[in-house]
């Protein structure tokens, strides 16, 4: 029942985060967002693990962990080697 | 036994909220620079938080070593993801606010 | 080659902690992909001075739970400014000397600034660090340079 309710409070902050990543305005705010919404989804699958009473999940959420902190680089060179004036586009500075 | 149990009620429903409140701030807060310090509350505390009522639960067993294996590499990848952030955006020429006042 | 050997005996401890089985066909998988990590990174020359065993101390821990407490702190501070933004945000960017002698430990200590929500350090430049600090609470807290201090003394253990 706890770790249902936790899990909810996770859903919550993971619908935040996306707001933010729609609303942007800037790239960068997008990926601080996603950034977000990925720890969430480790602590989420985490959580699930209990309320499902599986084992299993961990080591799901120990690889997530892992893959997002790779994402997260990656999506960052991958910006860095766009054009200025396309991260431009994207939106404004506030 | 009851006393681990609402303590570990604590800090799953304390990490919970931690976990909400950075995620308001990250939409209220003004400007990127003041977003990224929302998003490290969540990353640091909130999960600080939910893995210490985990294991609390979990006792000393294999779950227990890979929950805190899970925090560990949060809590060192997180400080790094958010540095490069900060850097990326600065050499892409994101202002901060309050730069002029650094002479002070 | 010392540091090889602690980074396969440190790879070791972690696979066992992850898989919990020690059937001999899997403890044979563990040993051989072990080794093959190990040799990768021999190969790959991204062994150095963090893999040094003499780095971990007891002062290490010690420093952990203090920072741990920093964090709550900060988190309290940071949680103040998201009920009332305009009156509790004051953004700065600071410029906080590190005083330590090594790479490793002024990295350390830029990492530990970042841990701690409130302040984020933006770059390392030689022996400064440009920080920007969200709230005066914050700010005032990187000024004081009392974890910097910490980092010193984490420091000193490990010469």
């Amino acid at each position: 029942m706890i770790y249902t309710l936790a899990a909810l409070t996770m859903l919550a902050t993971m619908a935040l985060a996306l707001a933010r990543a729609l609303l942007g305005p800037t790239v960068w705010d997008r990926i601080v967002a996603v950034n977000v919404f990925g720890t969430k989804t480790v602590l989420l699958v985490a959580l699930i693990s209990f309320v499902m009473g599986h084992d299993l999940f961990i080591d799901i959420a120990l690889v997530y962990a892992l893959i997002n902190f790779i994402a997260i680089i990656a999506v960052l060179k991958l910006v860095r080697l766009q054009r200025p004036e396309e991260i431009g586009r994207e939106g404004e500075e506030p | 036994m009851i006393v681990v149990d609402v303590l570990s009620w604590f800090l799953l429903l304390g990490g919970g909220l931690v976990g909400i409140l950075g995620g308001v701030g990250l939409l209220r807060f003004p400007d990127f620079y003041s977003r990224l310090h929302a998003a490290g509350m969540t990353d640091t505390l909130c999960a600080l938080m939910i893995i210490a009522g985990l294991i609390l639960q979990a006792g000393l067993s294999l779950l227990s070593i890979k929950l805190a294996l899970i925090l560990l590499f949060l809590l060192f990848t997180s400080p790094t993801a958010s540095h490069a952030l900060a850097r990326a955006a600065l050499t892409d020429g994101l202002k901060p606010e309050g730069e002029q006042s650094s002479n002070n | 080659m010392r540091y090889v050997i602690s980074l396969a005996l440190v790879m070791a401890a972690l696979w066992l902690g992850l898989s919990g089985l020690f059937k001999p066909v899997i403890l044979a998988l563990g040993v051989a992909s072990v080794a093959l990590a190990a040799w990768l990174s021999w190969r790959m020359d991204v062994i150095g001075v963090e893999h040094n065993p003499g780095l971990f101390s007891w002062r290490l821990p010690v420093y952990w739970a203090w920072l741990v407490w920093q964090i709550v702190v900060a988190n309290l501070d940071v949680a103040r400014a998201v009920f009332n933004p305009r009156g509790h945000i004051h953004q700065r960017v600071l410029r906080v000397p590190a005083k330590q002698s090594r790479e490793l430990t002024r990295v350390t200590y830029a990492n530990s600034i970042t841990l701690t929500p409130g302040t984020v350090s933006l770059r390392l430049e030689g022996n400064e660090i440009v920080v920007h600090a969200l709230t005066r609470a914050g700010a005032e807290g990187v000024l004081s340079g009392e974890m910097g201090d910490r980092v010193c003394w984490l420091e000193d253990q490990s010469k």
